[in-house]
């Protein structure tokens, strides 16, 4: 498993575009990936419900990745969250 | 002949038949499936073809007005394909064995309840944005096309009022002007109709039938006037009318691109004044070079509580984003007087023109100019922001407000939240204590906005709302243009520029006098702006300025 803490720079927090793209960015790879804030934690395929999370810019969320290529998947959403939000 | 009073929300008069908007019944029968897993197979079917639809729809809005506007169907896209919302449907209809119409319903009604009880605007708006993608997986389901026109000719579209999908899915060579039963100025039928320049008439109730279906329409958006099967007399004058406007529009279209230049090479600025971001396109579509007065008192009429910082950040932002890049100049909380707002309890006054308003409000309630003020902040990374002070009349006023910003963007720094360093910070020139101190307003400003209906009628001592005063109540009168260059003067002095914001920046008679005194920019309603730019083209200041100014200098004003 691997797992990064991002805190999050996008004026408008998780809203549905970058969502989105997050989705397709996972299905690239064959790992589960999970956002969690605080004590709530959804798997980020679900994007209605990592909307319904209401992360908002300054939000810290751990982001965890595991699965056959977690390594690659990890670098590439982290990647994607410092280019997105 | 029969004759409907609307309320005519944008102008032209077109003729053509009329025709109601043809969209999908929403009553949805709830049964039990005795075959899931067909039932599921036929949720698969439908939720297809809306994901197809969706990214021609997307593709469509692309070409028509770019990519934010694709935007808002990718979304609907992503939403058709969730996975959690397929599984609470696949729950229903597996599980339960729901029928999928019923089943897509629940679940909407499930997410949209989720988004909106969030606090952020942002998500609380999303809330429609399911129940829109639902209502299309479900049109596809029950195999009724999504609503439009089935008509060979163009057509009066005539409907209740249009959500933002139908508006953007309408075959729009297929129209010709709008009549809705219900809707504001600010719908989104009145605002594609402004965007179109084409007429429009809302809030005509029951008065139109079914039965006037097909029969030949005149519409005149500029008096709210419906006609079907004109008399002669009167259909010859409605269609004198359209001629007239066509030829008019036909002219100011070919001024689109041209710039606001006189013909001896003075240029000046014309902006737009607008209630609401759904204004833009009206601005753009006139060629507007920015927003000169945006009026933040809708996001505080449209609330039952004090608006929220999210709320008003979505409102500016979006204003910003649009204008691309365009100058935009918010004016900060502009009530009392005839403004009210309930929830502000607000102490009865014996003179509000003269009491508890605007900027004086705000600097009593710190708490509300600090939460506008900070929306303000944060939206200004999306554009180009300026901020403006109302109902200003001594030095301390303005300083004080700017402590509250440099407060304000002191608090967003901590908090690690974005603002640009570019804001520029002005005040309205309303009072004649104002114009009579602008030589020292000057030095602490980035630009004045003159706003003409008060400083009317505070340097005339005439109430704006008492049509009674009649010949007292005279915008021209030579006290209020002195003032002006008072204040223009002022301002160069201190490199500083000027603006007018009120009726009197489109009011044509006067355009030679701006001029001459020096204004540097012109705010006035989207359809003024070409008119104007004509005036500004066609004249000659180094003519005209001599007498202007002489003007000034007499007993009455000859203009």
């Amino acid at each position: 498993m691997k797992a990064f803490e991002y805190t999050i720079t996008d004026p408008v927090g998780i809203h549905a575009r970058p969502a989105g793209i997050l989705v397709k960015e996972i299905k690239k790879y064959n790992s589960t990936v999970t956002v969690a804030k605080g004590e709530k934690a959804v798997n980020a395929l679900k994007l209605m419900a990592l909307m319904g999370m209401g992360i908002k810019q300054g939000d810290t969320v751990k982001v965890t990745v595991e699965g056959a290529d977690e390594e690659t998947a990890a670098a590439a959403i982290e990647e994607f969250f410092k280019a997105n939000l | 002949m029969i004759s409907i009073q609307g309320k005519g929300v944008s102008t032209g008069v077109t003729i053509g038949p009329l025709y109601f908007y043809q969209r999908a019944k929403s009553t949805i029968r709830r049964y039990e499936v005795e075959d899931p897993d067909a039932e599921w197979a036929r949720f698969k079917a439908a939720q297809g073809k809306a994901i197809e639809q969706l990214g021609e729809l997307a593709e469509k809005a692309r070409v028509e007005a770019g990519d934010e506007a694709a935007l808002l169907f990718e979304t609907h896209q992503m939403m058709a394909e969730d996975m959690e919302y397929e599984e609470a449907i696949q729950t229903a209809i597996q599980d339960n064995k729901l029928n999928a119409e019923a089943a897509v319903t629940d679940t909407a009604a499930q997410f949209a309840e989720m988004f909106a009880a969030m606090e952020d605007a942002y998500f609380q708006a999303r809330a429609a944005d399911v129940k829109d993608v639902s209502g299309r997986i479900i049109a596809a389901l029950t195999g009724v096309a999504q609503g439009g026109i089935d008509s060979p000719v163009p057509v009066i579209l005539a409907a209740d009022d249009l959500a933002p999908s139908e508006t953007v899915q309408l075959d729009k060579s297929k129209i010709l002007g709008f009549v809705t039963e219900g809707g504001s100025g600010s719908s989104h039928t009145a605002i594609l109709a402004r965007t179109m320049g084409i007429p429009a008439i809302i809030g005509v109730g029951d008065q139109l039938k079914p039965e006037y279906e097909g029969r030949e329409v005149i519409i005149d958006g500029s008096t709210g006037a419906i006609v079907i099967d004109a008399d002669p007399d009167a259909r010859a004058a409605l269609l004198k009318k359209m001629e007239e406007q066509k030829r008019t529009r036909e002219l100011l279209e070919q001024l689109k691109g041209q710039p606001n230049e006189t013909k001896d090479g003075q240029s000046i600025r014309i902006y737009c004044n607008i209630g609401s971001p759904d204004d833009v396109p009206a601005v753009l579509a006139n060629d507007a070079g920015g927003v000169g007065l945006f009026r933040s008192e809708f996001l505080y009429l449209n609330c039952d509580d004090y608006p929220s910082e999210d709320y008003q950040f979505e409102a500016y932002k979006k204003a910003l984003s649009d204008m691309g890049g365009r100058e935009v100049v918010i004016r900060t909380l502009d009530i009392g007087a005839d403004k009210q707002i309930g929830y502000f309890n607000l102490p009865k006054e014996e003179n509000p023109a003269l009491g508890n308003r605007a900027l004086r409000i705000c600097l009593n309630r710190p708490e509300i100019f600090r939460t506008q003020l900070r929306a303000l902040f944060r939206a200004s990374v999306y554009g180009k922001l300026g901020i403006m002070f109302p109902m200003v009349t001594s030095v301390w006023e303005v300083k004080e407000a700017k402590k509250m910003c440099e407060q304000v963007k002191q608090e967003l720094t901590s908090e690690g939240i974005p603002f640009s360093e570019d804001v520029e910070i002005g005040i309205m020139i309303e009072t004649p204590a104002a114009v009579l101190m602008s030589d020292r307003l000057a030095q602490v400003v980035d630009f004045f906005s003159c706003g003409t209906n008060d400083l009317t009628q505070y340097t005339l001592a005439c109430d704006r709302q008492n049509a009674d005063l009649g010949r007292f109540y005279n915008p021209h009168h030579p006290a209020v243009l002195r003032a002006l260059k008072i204040v223009c003067d002022n301002a160069h002095k201190h490199g500083k520029w000027v603006g007018i914001c009120g009726e009197l920046g489109a009011d044509l008679e006067l355009t030679e006098t701006f001029l001459s005194i020096g204004i540097d920019e012109l705010s006035v309603s989207p359809r003024s702006v070409l008119p104007l730019r004509q005036k500004v083209r066609e004249t000659d200041v180094s003519q005209v300025k001599e007498k202007v100014l002489n003007d000034l200098l007499s007993d009455e004003n000859t203009i």
